[in-house]
């Protein structure tokens, strides 16, 4: 139970994750900033989606899926023997590419759904109003807190699920390409928010959209499949140096748009 | 030149072929459409005539005595078959949850294996079983035996349309769950079950739709009955055996008051399975969305 240099509060070594016999991602050894975004991009197909879903253990839901290496959450691995995946879940949010809003419970419900237990009405009352306050989505819905979620457009329904995830009260949020399916303005809503978040929150947010990961990230990760198709971390640095002036020849050739 | 002219040739060639493919599929669709209708409108025409207040409501007459009805029957069919519902929810709904959330391995795949040859075995066959246990060794047929008859024949229905209907709901709102630090178990029963309930439902009264006119298993189980019966220890009278009972008689009173249950019983079907499509539509709505 050593902790990581720097002592960050989510870091990796050594991960590695498998789909069956196939391995998807390899010796990827990263710390992240805390409260800050860290912005993970690279070319369809590079293992960024796979490496997300490690670090609260969602990987391991798949069939035949299992993870090697480890991931220190606060120097701890929680990968480790004693470590319940439910409780690191709940320190780990996450939020999906395409909004997924519990399709029977009301907006209100949705909000809650996850937040800690033994809340009384009045508990439960503030507790969603300050999820959907910090999710912005709070004027939009105060008046149809007992209506469905699914007459929301779909950036309010992505906001709702970041009102979710926040209102379980974690510590690290992760976000898998969480504009992916929504419209320009829409999307930069949602860009606000991570920025208004990572005040609170460390993020790591997906994204293959490389004008959106200078936009909302302090930190960058680029990553890229090998010729065997296993993703690699390639560089990982300030945003403003890897899009500048990266380290890596790969990574050059992959911002300036010469593959990917 | 000639090649296009052979080409033009082909595709008028083609046309044709697949003109009469239409066609022929649509002869079809209509043959079979047909005979639905026909046998519907044979029943109405036959069995409008015996349904009136005293059909539903009365007790059967002796031949020669005209009037009666099926009143028995009707309250029989409900009770056996509201027994036999309330035994098939839990095990059908339980055992098709856990297929959907355990569903690889050797005791999921022998369960459905289980289950797909269970619903191919004969309904008289099951009726024999029922007797075999729930008659003999208690010397006397019963409502319950029927209910539980019903139940073997209702299970592997629900079994796998349950299991449909929860797989059916969306992966990304089960990991929406997971992904919050949510159990399974809670999950499965406060989120994906209820976003599948629709299909859930449709399943049941499709089950039910597939009972209600089964006879077989009833001869020596329910048996029938002459009188009011509603304790499910004792023999009890049942419209779709009343249904039997009458058609085979030599009466022409009683064969019209079979054409008379055999309506009853279509329309029965035909409500449970409009109610099965409106909860479908239902349920597509809820998971387009």
């Amino acid at each position: 139970m050593t902790a990581v240099a720097g002592g960050e509060l989510l870091a990796t070594q050594d991960l590695g994750a498998y789909y069956g016999t196939r391995q998807a991602i390899a010796e990827v050894t990263i710390a992240f900033r805390r409260k800050a975004v860290t912005a993970l991009i690279g070319p369809s197909g590079c293992g960024k989606t796979t490496l997300l879903r490690c670090f609260n253990r969602i990987h391991e839901i798949s069939f035949d899926a299992r993870v090697e290496g480890s991931v220190f959450l606060d120097g701890h691995d929680i990968y480790a023997n004693d470590v319940d995946p439910m409780a690191i879940r709940r320190r780990i949010g996450m939020v999906f590419q395409r909004p997924n809003p519990f399709p029977t419970l009301s907006i209100f419900d949705n909000t809650i759904a996850c937040a800690p237990k033994g809340l009384n009405y009045q508990g439960k009352m503030e507790a969603a109003e300050r999820a959907l306050r910090s999710a912005a989505l709070w004027d939009e819905v105060k008046d149809k807190l007992r209506t469905s979620p699914l007459r929301l457009s779909g950036g309010q329904q992505q906001r709702l699920c970041i009102a979710r995830a926040v209102a379980a009260h974690p510590e690290v949020l992760l976000m898998d390409e969480p504009t992916a399916s929504l419209d320009p303005i829409a999307t930069a809503v949602i860009e606000e928010l991570m920025a208004s978040l990572c005040k609170e929150f460390t993020i790591v947010a997906v994204t293959h959209n490389m004008q959106q990961a200078a936009r909302v990230s302090s930190v960058t990760a680029f990553m890229l499949a090998d010729e065997t198709g296993v993703g690699r971390l390639i560089e990982a640095d300030a945003t403003s140096k890897l899009f500048t002036k990266p380290s890596d020849r790969r990574t050059e050739d992959y911002i300036s748009g010469r593959f990917g | 030149m000639a090649q296009s002219a052979s080409r033009h040739r082909n595709l008028a060639r083609r046309r044709i072929v697949g003109g009469l493919g239409v066609g022929l599929a649509l002869l079809c669709a209509i043959i079979g459409a047909a005979c639905l209708l026909i046998i519907l409108g044979y029943v109405i025409v036959q069995g409008a005539g015996a349904l009136n207040r005293d059909f539903l409501t009365q007790l059967p007459h002796p031949v020669g005595v005209p009037g009666g009805g099926v009143g028995n029957g009707i309250l029989g069919t409900f009770i056996i078959l509201g027994i036999a519902t309330a035994m098939a929810i839990p095990i059908g709904l339980l055992t098709g949850i856990y297929l959907s959330l355990f569903g690889r391995g050797p005791i999921p795949e022998a369960l459905r294996f289980l289950s797909d040859v269970l619903s191919g075995v004969p309904s008289i066959a099951i009726g024999l079983f029922a007797y075999a246990v729930l008659v003999a060794p208690f010397k006397h047929f019963s409502a319950f035996s029927a209910s539980f008859a019903f139940m073997m024949l209702m299970l592997p229905l629900l079994v796998r349309t349950s299991e449909q209907a929860i797989r059916s709901v969306p992966q990304t709102v089960r990991e929406g769950a997971l992904a919050l630090g949510m159990s399974n178990f809670r999950a499965t029963v406060r989120i994906v079950i209820p976003t599948a309930m629709p299909a859930i439902i449709t399943a049941l009264l499709l089950a039910i739709a597939r009972v209600i006119g089964e006879t077989a298993p009833l001869l020596f189980t329910a048996f029938g009955s002459q009188f009011w019966e509603s304790n499910p220890n004792r023999p009890m009278a049942v419209l779709a055996l009343q249904v039997f009972t009458y058609a085979i008689s030599p009466y022409p009173s009683w064969q019209a008051q079979a054409w008379g249950g055999a309506l009853l019983l279509i329309g029965a079907v035909f409500v449970l399975s409009l109610g099965a499509r409106l909860m479908l539509r239902r349920a597509m709505r809820g998971l387009e969305a």
